[in-house]
This record gives C-alpha cells, structure tokens and sequence, in this order.
C-alpha cells in the first residue's frame, strides 16, 4: 500500500509545485491520476520514485517510510517508472536493458513475452540500440517494457504510457495493465488522460495547480469528470470540479 | 612464452591453451611461436623486424593470429607487419597487443601494419590493446596502419584499447579505389593521467568507394584524447566519421573532424559528440535498481563496446 502524508514539493526559489499531497493507494488497486498539463502529476510521480525530494511530508510502502530512500533503494523495495520521456542509451540494447531491469539474463522466449504486451516483435528488437534510430512511440513502449520486466515490483508508475502509441498497439497497452490490476500484489500509478485508461482504473485522482481535486473510486468520479468535459467546461482549470 | 604473455593472450586474442591454424606469437621482441596454414604463410620480414603475411586468393573463413606482447619495463618492440590479401578471400586477423611493466622504465609496441588487400577480398581485422602492472614506467602501444584496398575490396576493423595503457599514439592512413569499403570502429578508455591521441586519415580515389569510421571514448580521471579524421573524397563516394566521447571526472577530449570533397558527387559527413553521462541516463538506471556507481560503469561498458 502506497501512502503520501501531506506531501509538497517546492522549486528551490520557493514556487510551490505540490502542495499537501495526501493519499493512500491500496495494495492490488489500479489508480489513474488525470489533471490539466502543468498540474503537478509528473512531480508527484518523481517524488515517489525518488528522482525529487519533498520539502515537506512522509511517503510510505507497505508501511515502511521510504522518505528518505534514494532512486535505488526504493527501487530494491519495489518502486518501478516508466518515464515520461524515454531514455536513449548509445551502446545498450534493447535487450540489454530489459535484463538490467529484470535483474537477471533472459531468454528469447522472456523477451518475447515482455516486449509482446507493448506490441513489439522480440525477434525485431532485442539487438537494437536503445538510441535515436527507435521513433518515438518505439522509445516509449521500450520504456514501459522496462517495468513490466521487473521482478517484485510491487508499485508500478507510468507517465503518460500512451503518448505516442499507435491504436493497434495502445489495445494490447491496455490488456497489459489489466493484467497488471489482476495481480493481488502488485499496485498501479497511471499518469493518464485516455478515457479507455480511465475506464479501466479503480481509482481516479484528479491533479491541479499542484493539489489533489478529487480522489475516489472510479464510478463516482469518472462521471462527472466526462460529463463536465462534454459541456464544453473545463472544471479543473477553474475549480469548479464537484461544485 | 610466459605467464605474463600467458594471461594477456587470454585478454587480448581468445587464447585457449593454443591458436588454431596461422599465428605468430611475438614476445618482447622475438618469437613464441610460429605456424602457417596451407593458405597462409607467415615468414620472417629480411630488411626489418617483422613479419611478412600471405593470404592465398579466395582463402575462406579462415582467421590468422598475432598478438604481441611486452613482458616487463625498458624494451621498445618496433615491428614491421605486412599483410598480402589475396583477390576474393575472406578473412580475420587476430592482432591484440599487451604491455607490461613493473619498471621505471617505459614498455612500448609500435607495430606497424601494412594492409594491402586484393580485389574483392574481405577482411575482419580485431585489435585490443591492454596494460598491465604496477611498474612507473609508460606502457605505450603506438600502432600504425597504411591500408590499401583494391576494387570491392572490404576492410572492417574493430580496435579496442581496454584499459591501463598510459600513452597511445595511433595513426591509420588509407587509400580506397572503386567500390571499395573501409568501416572502422575504435574504442578507447583512458584513465588517470594516461593520452591517447588518434590520427585517420583516408582518401577515397575510387567511385562508389565508402569509409565509415566510428570512434568511441571514455576519459576519465585527468586523461586526455585527441581525434583527428581526414577523409579526402576525390571521387563519387561516401564517407562518415562518428567521434563520440564520455567525459568522466577531469578527462578531456578534443575531436578535430576535417572533410575534403574534391568531387561534386562525394557525399560527406562527420558527427561529433562530446559530453558527461547524461543525468537521466545514470536515473534510468537507479529506477530499475542499480546504484550511481554501477549505472555509470554499465553506461560506460555498452558505450565502449557498441
């Protein structure tokens, strides 16, 4: 179980980015966190993969307080994240990468079952360079591989996985992650503004201007939120979400 | 042979107890073995230290080994090495090089290599250098290469300086005719106060002839690297020159690309990049697990062995 306790971060010249964060994110529960650009949804994720520090406020894995733990502790307790924007590496493979994230060699069929849930052929991409030769919608299906490669991942956090995916290849995106809510121990942070990905979460936390709109299950919150947008209203941005 | 050539014969040529096929074996100068096989003979150059290679036309598949190796401080190895390629055969040369010193005084190869490769042959040429011991003196392995490669004549050559070498001063001339294909990939670490300083220079003379050089370093410590490529296009051709270096605590790495085109149908291009591990390269690593020191060490070896 994921918990933040008032959790905020600021810029080091004081302007607030996240601002008394707090929520909780039950073991085996798959929550999509959606909001307007610039809301602080990235921020959120960074903090909680270590990649920032929070000025203020506790996070907590499974009850251990894991404030204080660096990008590779947290990922030795289970933290996995899928970046936003994918990283190119000259002289890693696709394969290479996939075994640094699974901790251990792989074999062709592993690969195959691994690389197949982002839609891509093992047998194409095993040997290619994690470069700029891969497009962008290659890139970040590569990316996401890298979590779904872990092993004992019990948190999974995925920044915006849909953004340059084809259709054909975002379906097979979506049977990953229900597979991933089928899995008891394992919980789901999807940074998301694809109605099919919101369909398919357990919770929706709704992010603005740095603090949390709304949290709750998603059949009290998706709803509205559809509703609000096809009135042409953008509830979020002026803060009138649940008036 | 011993130990010391033992243990880098190991590092630097796939050794396994014994080579099979052609191989000469240079130690501190002279020879730890000699064979030749019934499509290539090795012979004793009479004009100068070295070695004179013939490779039979349409020879195949078959690899020739020559490593050298300097054992201990204060020998200067000068050797001259001559490759005869004959028309359509298909080979690879073993040439790794190790030098020790446990001396004051410095340890140094400097083989020089001509290539002289006949129509229509193909050439794989691999090359790693190392040093070794705890000596103050210099460990330099300074290597030359003149290639000549006739009409649809390939030459890839993938050179590799691992580690511990304090000076290399490596210069690589070539001339290409029709059709021809030059494809060289160097990479080289230096570490603490070593320099290592790289000099091709290559003039295509023949149409549809291609040059690919691609230069990977690592430098860290204080090192230092200097890059410099030449490709002189003198005819419809294609040439590219790649230097990519890493930059790790105090190195430093100049890259000086130069480009002729003396054609108007000469297509030619050099990139260069120069810079630290990238910040979000080292994070990538940590979130799937590894700490700073191992993302960078990962980074670093796929980087050298791209």
């Amino acid at each position: 179980m994921l918990v933040l306790e008032h959790l905020a971060w600021k810029l080091p010249d004081g302007e607030p980015i996240l601002k008394d964060i707090t929520l909780t994110l039950p073991t085996g529960k798959l929550a999509v966190v959606t909001g307007p650009n610039g809301g602080g949804k990235t921020s959120l994720a960074k903090l909680i993969a270590g990649l920032e520090t929070p000025s203020s406020g506790r996070i907590y894995l499974d009850g251990e307080d894991m404030t204080d733990l660096n990008i590779t502790q947290r990922a030795k307790k289970g933290v996995a994240y899928a970046f936003q924007q994918p990283v190119h590496f000259k002289g890693l493979t696709v394969r290479d990468l996939l075994e640094l994230a699974a901790g251990e060699k792989l074999s062709d069929e592993a690969l195959c079952a691994i690389l197949g849930q982002v839609g891509l052929c093992a047998q194409d991409y095993k040997n290619r360079q994690v470069d700029a030769s891969l497009s962008g919608g290659e890139s970040k299906r590569i990316e996401i591989a890298t979590v779904l490669a872990r092993k004992n991942a019990g948190l999974l956090i995925f920044d915006e996985p849909e953004a340059g995916i084809d259709l054909w290849s975002f379906s097979g995106l979506i049977d990953a992650f229900q597979r991933i809510k089928n899995q008891s121990a394992v919980s789901a942070l999807i940074i998301s503004h694809q109605e099919r990905i919101l369909q398919i979460a357990d919770e929706i936390i709704v992010i603005a201007d740095g603090a949390v709109r709304v949290a709750g299950p998603r059949e009290e919150v998706l709803p509205t939120l559809l509703k609000e947008e096809k009135n042409g209203r953008c509830p979020l941005e002026r803060g009138s979400f649940y008036e | 042979m011993n130990k010391i050539t033992e243990a880098f014969l190991d590092l630097v040529s796939d050794w396994k107890g014994a080579f099979s096929g052609a191989y000469n074996i240079r130690e501190d100068g002279g020879c730890a073995g000699r064979q030749s096989s019934e499509h290539i003979k090795i012979e004793s150059k009479k004009e100068a230290p070295g070695l004179v290679i013939r490779i039979d036309p349409q020879t195949q598949n078959e690899t020739v080994y020559i490593p050298a190796c300097v054992t201990h401080s204060n020998v200067d190895d000068l050797v001259y090495n001559d490759f005869y390629v004959g028309e359509g055969a298909d080979v690879t040369i073993v040439a790794g090089c190790g030098v020790h010193s446990d001396g004051e005084e410095d340890a140094r190869h400097n083989g020089i290599h001509r290539f002289f490769v006949e129509k229509g042959a193909h050439v794989l040429y691999q090359e790693k250098h190392i040093g070794s011991g705890s000596g103050t003196g210099a460990r330099r392995i300074d290597p030359v290469s003149d290639i000549h490669l006739a009409e649809d004549a390939v030459l890839e050559m993938d050179t590799v300086q691992i580690g511990g070498v304090d000076r290399t001063d490596r210069k690589t001339t070539a001339q290409l005719a029709a059709r021809a294909r030059l494809i060289i990939h160097e990479s080289i670490l230096t570490e603490d106060e070593q320099t290592a300083k790289t000099d091709f220079s290559v003039s295509i003379d023949g149409d549809d002839a291609v040059v690919d050089l691609v230069s990977r370093s690592v430098a860290k410590g204080h090192s230092h690297q200097a890059y410099h490529s030449r490709i002189l296009g003198n005819r419809r051709c294609v040439g590219h020159s790649e230097c990519d270096a890493i930059l790790v605590g105090s190195g430093q790495v100049n890259a000086a690309p130069e480009l002729f085109a003396g054609h108007i149908d000469a297509s030619l291009i050099h990139e260069a990049a120069i810079g630290k591990i990238a910040g979000e390269q080292i994070v990538k690593l940590c979130t799937l697990g590894l700490t700073e020191e191992e993302a960078e060490a990962r980074i670093i070896e796929g980087f050298l062995q791209n």
